[in-house]
């Protein structure tokens, strides 16, 4: 029933739902329980256990039975009635305790921000409006938030139903009502319809917004639907209220039986008069306010049942002057009705046999309030139980948090604890409605010996449902001491965990779904893969070409024709996702020989040698190449799954173990795109691309670098092969990388993927780390105990070989296996028996086109000639190295006559060209193969020795020549108060130094260029030719976001405080945007992001999906 | 249902036989072991909190034995086995449901790992099925099997016979069976100290006094490294948070377990209807029983990717265990360097399966002083010999 007049419900406009099948009509304004009210609705639940009826019971986030399912616009399970914001459109239904997940994807959007503040108020509460606006006063930035619809249409009555309000109807802002409509602070933020949920370390805070379910379907859908806030406060105020709580008595899950400020609410804030005829079953004062509101509003208040042998005097000559009939000394012992509420049963507590029954369609319960605790007892915060409000109350807590209000315990209601009313037969006194628990059971519990609460809380289920024991959590407590002779103060509470409301399961993976679900990395020469029809592997975040099938070829077909270019022709590959590390300093040669298991310091500059890193277990870890740019400068390569790892292990070690090491790292796996030119006729195509380089087999041998020009575009091509042929790797500059790609393939040579790689390297029984070792492989196990040295004192892992089971000598080691079959073809994985027992199993197979049958690599333990599978299939053991064991075919194929026609002049010219290009080099470089047959392949060529190895690396902007691209091709957008363009082909350099640039977390601006502190001595050098350091020109791009929203939009994904008062224009980081690595600088109308090349086009999709609302 | 007693409270006693210290799953069953296979009763299990209320009240109860190593899969078949008769050997409902586990591949290399534990499993004697995407999806109709995801669902393990039990009756039943059987359940009685004289295990320090015992069998989890300290023992392991949280109730909806380590997810619905889910494991060393929220964040991103249904289901709690994790993600089960101080420890994610199987092998190690044959690879030794048994390698997934 709606009252004629009270209430903040805008009756001008009529909302029509849906309610278990029935159409109702609501206003802007109500809840869904509120309008269910308004229409007579009682029932809207049916308890899970039982199937008793269940009714509303509060108004707020702690409501027990009005647990809804919506089912449109889109079914979401278990909400609360008392808490959905009503929408033309609804349909909603009752549950019995469980509700309805969609049968499909959620179409909604959803976000997550940063946000940092001086203080964050938690509530806005007549407490809470009240410590904002002193915050206000003496400190910038305040956050306030509340789950309710606060602002303009909100009543404005603070403390609405709790226990220090007057009674008497405070409508109309009434005596002490706040708002936040007078918090106007340039640097405040008021957040409505935001509940803060966790309470973590170093205060920071987690809160979720609704932001558009109250629109129902005239919901944007470019809006998020809900926001996860990330907040970071200098100080807290908890202004979180107090929880009424009810009393346990016969009948008291009845439809009808209410808390009593919750009545009050409907009464005050909707205009909702909740029952014709109630009787207030108290302990306290709280409720008396709440019957002479309802009374005012027209309520026939039946009796006010006080537990309290001597009421105090004011509230009750207030009530009696109301008409009210005031029973001191009395309990409700029992609710009557079928369906709801039609009677009360009340007596003298002192003889509980002399009832009377007063009817009523409502009973109003108070048994005291319960300060909100929740978020304060997060935050590491002692609980103290109070005993004159019968409740927990905040005591000490380690971070900088305050709590005030009732939430601190400042209720004055002159109560008494109540917790049960005396009963034989306790199976009806309900404790929690939700999940059907009972006075009854919790005795059970305390009889069958549990004395926890912890215990009793599993044993009965109570304070696990949907509320987590909001109105029932203080109640079992204190059952549980009463029932063990204990006061409720020693018994202690179960865990407050977050969060502190149930938060959606989408709110949390916020924008982390889908194409965002975690970023993705590209080469330079990506789109092309993907224009050409390549399918992909994902290997780690890295989208890498897995095969080009042509013309409907199926996998097998594509990568056998693969296999044949590459071993009879000439074929490419994209190499460019190896990692990368550039080594330097006068001790580099020192640390990478303690790195590798393998002489690294003897390699001379100009040559390449593969080497292994194990862990100190001695297994294996890594693998790659390693080459010599210079006496104290290496470029090391590593697998793609490990480049990161590589890194962070190399740090670790020279911080932790080695800091008396000079030599530093630099990633510069995006510098560089790297493509493997691979087969016979791959000499002839450098050649043709290489005109000043001498190709023959003398002037470049295997295992050596040449810095050159291929295609016009400067190049390092190392000759390394990682099938077996004949093979060069050329670096370009990623700027250049789909330059010089194209002009490979136009000239016909076969693109392949990852999958060819593996079959031509498995021909030649090399090992993928990871595939063919799984973190319980030693070197020697692998048959590459050349790789470790015996000259060298000390490297990782060396002292693990000799321990007793690495040492044993019947280890799984890496074998060859055919197929007694040659078409059968094992699957990796398969388990490999020897006289019944498991010895081993399949790491690689294939369909070797080579050897025009299957082939396997695999661990196996002990020597056997013949190993079954389990459906027993049989295969022979064999050597890993089936392909061209005598590595004839690595420098050209043999069968072909030689046809090295480099004339002398061409040489020595090629070799001036190469000085001269070494010293304007950078030493930075990729290579990406390794070889078990190279042992043998220490080059003897021409040692190169680019002393003076820094410089810039860069064909010259607007000379003519190949096209060079950046990663995002000069992304540019703009939305409202917002513009992000890719400020590409920035000169970058790397620079270390002993003495600082730039002050710390600073950039200094000198002309053109920029220099960025990374780290105490390191610094990037934008825009500036000729810094001497490491050129990572093409490693990142950047992108300029500006405008007054940029802030805003990086907020979504940069845990920073990007204020301008703690990041202000000239401040920089290395930090985290997006989930991305970036370097970020404030610039006086935004800011420049610069990012790692390939993760560039992620980077630009999540900002312009975070731009969507703007 | 429930029998009106469940356990004895116990007050300690000046000395014991042996000393189990911590109630937990390990521990109880331990106890229960030592009194009805070796007839040793004279026996307290000591904890510093409530009975069973660190990790046996924090996992997410997935019970699976396939394991890839040998070694792993000996010691969790065994305790399958065990799982398959507990109820009618305790006598009391643990709600144990062989509804099976996916073990979900999204990469190539999964693919390959998932292959050779099935047919090591096999081998074993362990019950395992490689399944193809689209039979993932019979299995478990609401995976998103489709190739566009991010990391597409490649195919799976299946291990039929796996499922889930409720963890507290667990407990509880282990509890009043050993406690029926003459088993002192001692809480709130925090070890401070292991004694030790001339190299042998004497007496444990205790919040509520000294208790003397012939032998000492520490069963503590994540801080069992800190009782050894006061031994004198130096566990090579490392203490983490792990996180876990439930839902809702919902109408059923997920019929299995379903373990993804790639999208870094477990998740199953519990017989209520809540889904129970946990993730990887805090990276920070810590002693809390809360982790950080960043990591609850990626679970929900990474559950939505599997799951995309679950969009609107609700986390109603969180929580975090305290997980103890070795080098090589096996556990440290047996004798030490101490003469009558036994260890079981290092379980990290992994514990609550292996619960009746570690305790039926652990009393037997303390019964006899010598290593049970399922548990004699998991020594403190292999550290140094180097005879690791490495889940953390091709069969990654921990929990």
């Amino acid at each position: 029933m709606r009252h004629p007049e009270l209430g903040a419900v805008d009756r001008g406009r009529v909302l029509r739902f849906v309610f278990d099948g029935r159409e109702f009509s609501g206003h802007p304004g109500d809840t869904l329980a509120s309008a269910l009210l308004a229409n007579g609705v009682r029932r809207v639940g049916t308890s899970a256990l039982l199937g008793r009826p269940r009714g509303i019971f509060s108004a707020g986030v702690e409501e027990p039975n009005a647990v809804v399912q919506i089912e449109e616009p889109f079914p979401e399970p278990m909400v609360l009635a008392t808490v959905v914001e009503l929408y033309d459109g609804l349909v909603a239904r009752s549950l019995s305790g469980r509700g309805r997940l969609a049968d499909q994807a959620d179409p909604a959007r959803y976000d997550a921000i940063y946000a940092h503040c001086d203080v964050l108020v938690v509530g806005a509460g007549r407490a809470g409006v009240a410590a904002a606006l002193e915050a206000e006063r003496s400190e910038a930035r305040v956050i306030i938030a509340d789950s309710g619809a606060i602002g303009a249409d909100w009543p404005g009555l603070g403390f609405v139903g709790g226990p220090e309000s007057v009674g008497g109807l405070g409508l109309a802002g009434g005596p002490g009502s706040v708002s936040v409509d007078a918090l106007v602070g340039p640097e405040t933020r008021v957040l409505a319809r935001t509940s803060v949920v966790g309470y973590y370390d170093d205060n920071y805070l987690v809160a979720v917004e609704r932001r558009t379910a109250h629109l129902g379907l005239g919901a944007p859908p470019e809006v998020a639907r809900e926001r996860v806030w990330r907040i970071r406060a200098k100080r807290v105020v908890l202004a979180t209220g107090a929880h009424e709580r009810p009393v346990a008595f016969a009948g008291n899950d009845l439809p009808g039986v209410m808390l009593a400020g919750a009545a009050r609410e409907y009464l005050v804030r909707y205009g909702v008069v909740p029952g014709r005829r109630a009787v207030v079953f108290t302990t306290n004062d709280s409720a008396y306010a709440a019957a002479l509101d309802l009374v005012a509003g027209g309520v026939s208040i039946a009796a006010i049942v006080d537990s309290r042998r001597a009421p105090g005097d004011v509230w009750a000559n207030r009530a009696r002057a109301a008409g009210i009939e005031v029973l001191a000394g009395y309990f409700v012992t029992e609710a009557l009705g079928d369906g709801g509420v039609s009677s009360v049963l009340v007596s003298p507590r002192d003889s509980v046999f002399s009832s009377r029954e007063i009817s009523a369609d409502l009973l109003l319960v108070s048994g005291g309030w319960n300060p909100v605790v929740h978020l304060f007892s997060q935050s590491g915060g002692t609980l103290r139980y109070d005993d004159s409000l019968g409740a927990l109350v905040p005591g000490e807590s380690p971070q900088a948090v305050e709590v005030v209000g009732s939430a601190r315990g400042d209720i004055d209601h002159g109560g008494e604890s109540l917790w049960f009313v005396p009963a034989d037969d306790y199976s009806r006194h309900f404790v929690d409605l939700q999940r059907d628990v009972t006075v009854a059971d919790v005795w059970r519990a305390t009889s069958a010996g549990l004395t926890s609460v912890e215990h009793v809380k599993r044993y009965t289920t109570a304070g696990t449902a949907h509320d987590q024991g909001k109105t029932s959590g203080a109640l079992t407590a204190a059952l549980v001491a009463h029932a063990i002779g204990a006061e409720p103060g020693d018994v202690g509470n179960t865990t407050f965990r977050a969060p502190y409301l149930p938060v959606s399961f989408a709110a949390l993976a916020g924008r982390d779904r889908g194409a965002l679900h975690d970023p993705v990395r590209i080469t330079a020469l990506h789109q092309w893969h993907v224009d050409h029809g390549a399918l992909f592997e994902n290997v780690g975040q890295w989208k890498r070409p897995w095969y080009y099938p042509r013309d409907g070829e199926d996998m097998d077909t594509a990568v056998l024709r693969e296999c044949r270019a590459a071993r009879q022709n000439v074929a490419a590959m994209d190499a460019s996702t190896l990692g990368k590390i550039d080594v330097i300093g006068p001790d580099a040669a020192e640390f990478l020989d303690r790195l590798y298991t393998n002489l690294i310091s003897s390699l001379p500059v100009g040559s390449i040698r593969y080497g292994m890193m194990c862990r100190p277990d001695g297994m294996v870890f890594d693998d790659g190449t390693a080459i010599r740019l210079a006496e104290d400068h290496f470029l090391i390569t590593t697998t793609t799954g490990n480049a990161a790892a590589v890194l962070d292990w190399m740090e670790e070690w020279l911080q932790t173990e080695w800091p008396d090491l000079a030599v530093t790292c630099t990633s510069i796996t995006e510098q560089w795109a790297t493509v493997a030119l691979v087969g016979p006729g791959s000499r002839a195509v450098l050649r043709d691309l290489a005109p000043t380089l001498a190709v023959d087999q003398a002037s470049f041998p295997f295992m050596t670098w040449r810095d050159t020009e291929v295609a016009g575009i400067p190049a390092r091509v190392c000759r390394i092969s990682f099938s077996g042929e004949l093979a060069y790797e050329i670096n370009v500059s990623s700027w250049y990388g789909l330059a010089l790609w194209q002009t490979l393939m136009s000239r016909n040579i076969t693109p392949y993927g990852t999958e060819t790689m593996h079959v031509l390297r498995a021909e030649k029984g090399y090992p993928i780390i990871g595939q063919d070792t799984d973190g319980t492989t030693t070197p020697q196990d692998l048959a590459m105990t050349w790789i470790i040295s015996k000259k060298k004192p000390d490297f990782l892992g060396k002292r693990s070989f000799t321990r007793q089971d690495t040492a044993r000598p019947d280890r799984r080691h890496l074998v060859g296996l055919l197929p007694q079959n040659p078409t059968t073809l094992l699957p990796e994985g398969t388990a490999l028996l020897a006289d019944g027992q498991m010895v081993g199993h399949v790491t690689s197979s294939y369909t070797s086109p080579a050897l025009n049958r299957t082939f396997a690599l695999a661990l196996v333990a002990g020597p056997h000639p013949t190993l079954t599978t389990l459906t027993g299939t049989k295969a022979d053991v064999t050597s890993p190295v089936l392909y061209d064991p005598d590595h004839t075919r690595r420098d050209g194929n043999p069968e072909e006559p030689h046809n090295d026609t480099d004339t002398v002049d061409q040489v020595k010219d090629a070799s001036a060209k190469r000085a001269a290009a070494a010293r304007s080099t950078p030493h930075d470089t990729d290579t990406a193969a390794r070889a078990g047959g190279l042992a043998d392949g220490v080059p003897a060529g021409e040692v190169v020795a680019p002393a003076a190895a820094y410089g810039r690396f860069a064909v010259e902007a607007g000379s003519p020549g190949p096209e060079r691209r950046s990663p995002l091709g000069g992304f540019s957008v703009e939305f409202d108060g917002l513009r992000m363009n890719e400020i590409p082909f920035l000169t970058q350099v790397n620079v270390r130094s002993a003495e600082a640039l730039t002050p710390p977390n600073a950039t200094v601006t000198a002309g053109e260029t920029v220099t960025a502190w990374l780290g105490p001595d390191e610094w990037l050098v934008i825009g500036a030719a000729g810094a001497r350091g490491v050129d990572v020109s093409a490693q990142r791009t950047a992108i300029r976001v500006t405008g007054a929203r940029a802030r805003e939009l990086l907020a979504h994904g940069c845990a920073l405080d990007l204020h301008p008062s703690a990041f202000p224009d000239g401040r920089c980081a290395q930090t985290l945007l997006a989930r991305t690595q970036v370097v970020l600088i404030a610039e006086s109308d935004g800011f420049l992001i610069l990012v790692r090349a390939s993760f560039a086009a992620y980077l630009a999709a999540w900002l312009v999906d975070a731009a969507a609302e703007f | 249902m429930h029998p009106d007693r469940m356990w004895r409270s116990a007050e300690p006693r000046k000395s014991y036989d042996v000393i189990v210290v911590g109630a937990g799953g390990h521990g109880l069953a331990t106890a229960y072991y030592l009194a009805k296979n070796h007839g040793i009763t004279d026996v307290a299990v000591l904890d510093r909190g409530w009975l069973a209320g660190g990790n046996m009240a924090r996992n997410t109860t997935i019970i699976r034995s396939n394991y890839l190593w040998d070694e792993s899969a000996g010691i969790y078949e065994h305790a399958l086995k065990l799982w398959e008769g507990l109820e009618e050997d305790l006598g009391y409902p643990l709600l144990f449901s062989q509804r099976g586990v996916l073990n979900l591949a999204h990469s190539l290399q999964d693919v390959r790992d998932g292959v050779r534990r099935v047919e090591a499993n096999r081998v074993n004697g362990v019950d395992a099925e490689w399944l193809a995407p689209e039979q993932v999806k019979e299995v478990c109709p609401i995976v998103d099997v489709s190739p566009g995801v991010r990391y597409p669902v490649l195919g799976a393990t299946y291990q039929p016979r796996a499922g889930i039990a409720k963890h507290d009756n667990v407990a509880w039943a282990l509890a009043r069976a050993a406690s029926d059987l003459g088993v002192d359940l001692i809480e709130h009685c925090q070890v401070t100290g292991v004694e030790v004289t001339d190299g042998r295990a004497t007496a444990v320090t205790t919040t509520r006094g000294r208790i003397t015992a012939n032998k000492i069998a520490l069963s503590a989890a994540g801080h069992t490294s800190v009782v050894a300290k006061t031994a004198g023992l130096d566990l090579p392991l490392q203490t983490h948070p792990l996180q876990a949280l439930v839902s809702e109730l919902l109408e059923p909806i997920h019929p299995t377990v379903v373990m993804s380590n790639a999208v870094h997810v477990y998740v199953s619905q519990a017989h209520k209807g809540e889904l129970v889910m946990g993730a990887g494991i805090d990276a920070a060393n810590s002693y809390r029983r809360r982790g950080a929220f960043h990591i609850i964040e990626s679970q929900m991103a990474a559950a939505l990717e599997l799951f995309p249904v679950f969009a609107r289901a609700h986390v109603l709690r969180t929580w975090a265990g305290i997980v103890d994790v070795s080098p090589d993600a096996s556990p440290i089960i047996g004798l030490t360097p101490v003469e009558n101080l036994y260890l079981n420890c290092g379980w990290g994610t992994g514990g609550f399966k292996a619960t009746p199987g570690i305790g039926w092998c652990y009393a037997h190690t303390i019964a006899h002083d010598t290593p049970h044959p399922l548990t004699a690879p998991f020594t403190l030794t292999r550290f140094t010999t180097g005879a690791l048994v490495d889940e953390h390698g091709a069969a990654a997934v921990a929990h």
